[in-house]
């Protein structure tokens, strides 16, 4: 095993995934860093999600290989990829009275026995994994009767308790209200920084995305536009490419982060967008 | 149960009988040769048959609700019971013993309307609360076209046979049949409280439980069998019992949440002891003769189905 696989969470070669024929995405290749805060950003259909799916394992790739930590993903047992991998999905909803408490500690199942009967260790991990989301209090409740910032701060504790070392997250922040989009993504920053867990996520938010992540990967059709650090991959060229909307791309006032604002269509012919654009052609650009 | 064996329409008062069946245990030289009779050879393996028809049609109601992540799944209600019924008629027309004969004709009907049931709901991947209630009905408006049609062709004398089975009849329980019932259905219970938690995590969605590691398709055709054997093996002997699957695994999940590994047993323990009761009901309520449990069961079980699907809506 060579020095460079070891440092890779995940390695995909030539992923190629169709759906009814269709290809979702054709001849992916990108490495994921251990220990990095990946995220990935593209148009609606562009193939995220399903990209996920196959990197957690749910879905097998048609073509290509995957390697996770430097092994082949077919060479995992369900259980130690379950072990390895976790993955909170967007929101799903469940018909049946499950406690927070309950939901939390399925998380351990990859570790038990045949009845899967939880032992002190999985109860006090399950505690800690609930107390890292701050969902502690709601042990008891039902899933059904939290609101949606609580229910995904459930899903995810359910995710850390799997103590996986690479974590799945599909548009966690998605039909969250401000405050909660920001606890989530720290929430993350800190599993990432202190616990060294390799965070990969799928985000429609890229301002938001841009502050967190350490790599983008912008896809567009089921191939890359572009990867690395924020800076690089968002630029006005490859978003309006990728996008095809009018947008500005300034500066962050928190620091050097790119800042994308929308233009919504009454302004595109304004004075203002136009002197922006008139920039970037002479090559000085705002930011 | 002590109460169901005591009580019966042929056994005098209550308090009489519940002293005769202590009296087998305690030695009582008081014994009435006829009551111990009675009790032992006929009441005895009617009860034991109505435990494990109540234990094995509410576990399978529980576990197609988990399979299908729809609390209101049932055997009944998706037209499976249906499906053995017509295997079953056809097995009683042609002449076949109850087990394994019958039992076998009914497993093959039930296997049969399951895949039609579920090819029907699957337009999608995912099976859709309502879309899959609706093929379960009509698939049973289709099992009752054929079920009718075959009792249209029988003349003789099993057509009464036919009649009873179709309402729910534990009346002809004896005790070979019964071992026989219990050694097929017992392993099947085993193996269901085994898959207790990959049962529960599949209650997260598909995609959720493989990420957790759970081989979905084995334990959902391990499951799909499994049920499906051990209600046909029931069905063949007690006939149609609705509802059970239904109204168990709902009442037991609303005292004790929706954990498989809890509820596997006490599905087991509480559809046993509601399946005696409500036989008890049946033997006793009429001054003559007795009403088929069928009849019992649905009439319980119905309104509550009703009132569920009216709660679940709002």
């Amino acid at each position: 095993m060579s020095e460079e696989k070891k440092q890779a969470a995940i390695e995909a070669m030539n992923l190629s995934y169709s759906y009814h024929d269709n290809d979702v995405f054709k001849d992916l290749s990108f490495t994921v860093p251990k220990g990095d805060f990946f995220i990935i950003i593209g148009p609606n259909g562009s193939g995220k999600t399903t990209l996920m799916k196959v990197l957690s394992g749910i879905e097998k790739p048609e073509k290509g290989n995957l390697h996770i930590l430097g092994k082949a993903i077919e060479r995992y047992s369900r259980r130690s990829l379950a072990q390895t991998v976790a993955m909170a999905p967007q929101m799903t909803t469940v018909d049946f009275p499950f406690t927070v408490r309950e939901i939390v500690l399925m998380g351990r199942s990859p570790y038990k026995g045949l009845l899967g009967f939880d032992d002190q260790t999985d109860i006090r991990i399950a505690k800690q994994a609930m107390a890292f989301t701050e969902v502690e209090h709601l042990a008891e409740r039902k899933l059904g009767q939290l609101s949606g910032g609580e229910q995904q701060r459930v899903l995810i504790a359910r995710a850390i308790c799997q103590e996986p070392q690479i974590i799945l997250l599909d548009e966690p922040t998605a039909s969250l209200d401000l405050a909660h989009q920001v606890r989530v993504m720290d929430l993350m920053e800190q599993l990432q920084k202190e616990k060294g867990v390799t965070v990969i996520m799928v985000s429609h938010d890229i301002n938001l995305a841009c502050m967190y992540a350490q790599s983008l990967l912008l896809i567009k059709n089921g191939q890359i536009v572009s990867i690395g650090p924020p800076d690089q991959v968002l630029n006005y060229e490859t978003l309006e490419h990728a996008y095809g909307c009018a947008l500005l791309v300034d500066q962050s006032p928190l620091g050097d982060f790119p800042r994308i604002t929308l233009v919504p269509k009454r302004f595109i012919k304004s004075s203002l967008v136009n002197s922006y654009l008139q920039n970037k052609c002479s090559g000085s650009e705002i930011r | 149960m002590i109460l169901g064996l005591s009580t019966g329409s042929s056994g005098g008062d209550v308090v009489n009988g519940i002293k005769m069946v202590f009296s087998f245990f305690t030695d009582d030289s008081s014994k009435d040769e006829m009551m111990q009779t009675i009790i032992w050879q006929i009441r005895f393996p009617r009860v034991l048959l109505a435990a494990l028809v109540g234990a094995t049609l509410s576990l399978g109601g529980l576990v197609f609700q988990a399979l299908l992540r729809n609390p209101l799944a049932e055997p009944y209600i998706l037209g499976i019971s249906g499906g053995s019924a017509i295997g079953a008629i056809l097995g009683i027309i042609i002449g076949l013993s109850r087990f394994p004969g019958v039992a076998g004709t009914a497993f093959v009907g039930s296997m049969g309307t399951l895949a039609l049931v579920l090819v029907m709901a699957s337009g999608q991947t995912v099976l859709k609360k309502d879309s899959l209630l609706l093929s379960g009905v009509m698939v049973n408006a289709f099992c009752s076209a054929v079920i009718m049609f075959l009792i249209s062709l029988t003349q003789d004398s099993r057509i009464h046979n036919i009649l009873f089975w179709l309402m729910g009849d534990l009346s002809l329980a004896d005790m070979n049949q019964v071992m026989i019932l219990a050694a097929t259905v017992l392993p099947c219970f085993l193996l269901i409280f085994c898959l207790s938690n990959p049962m529960n995590l599949m209650l997260m969605g598909k995609e959720m439980a493989r990420s957790m590691g759970v081989n979905i398709k084995a334990v959902t055709i391990i499951l799909l069998v499994t049920t499906s054997f051990m209600i046909s093996s029931t069905v063949s002997q007690s006939g149609l019992i609705g509802f059970v699957g239904l109204v168990m695994p709902h009442m037991l999940r609303l005292l004790l949440g929706p954990d498989h590994r809890v509820m596997v047993p006490a599905c087991i323990v509480g559809g046993a002891g509601f399946m005696v009761a409500c036989d008890l009901l049946a033997r006793t309520l009429p001054e003559q003769g007795e009403i088929p449990i069928g009849v019992i069961t649905a009439i319980i079980g119905a309104p509550l189905f009703i009132f569920l699907l009216k709660r679940s809506k709002s």
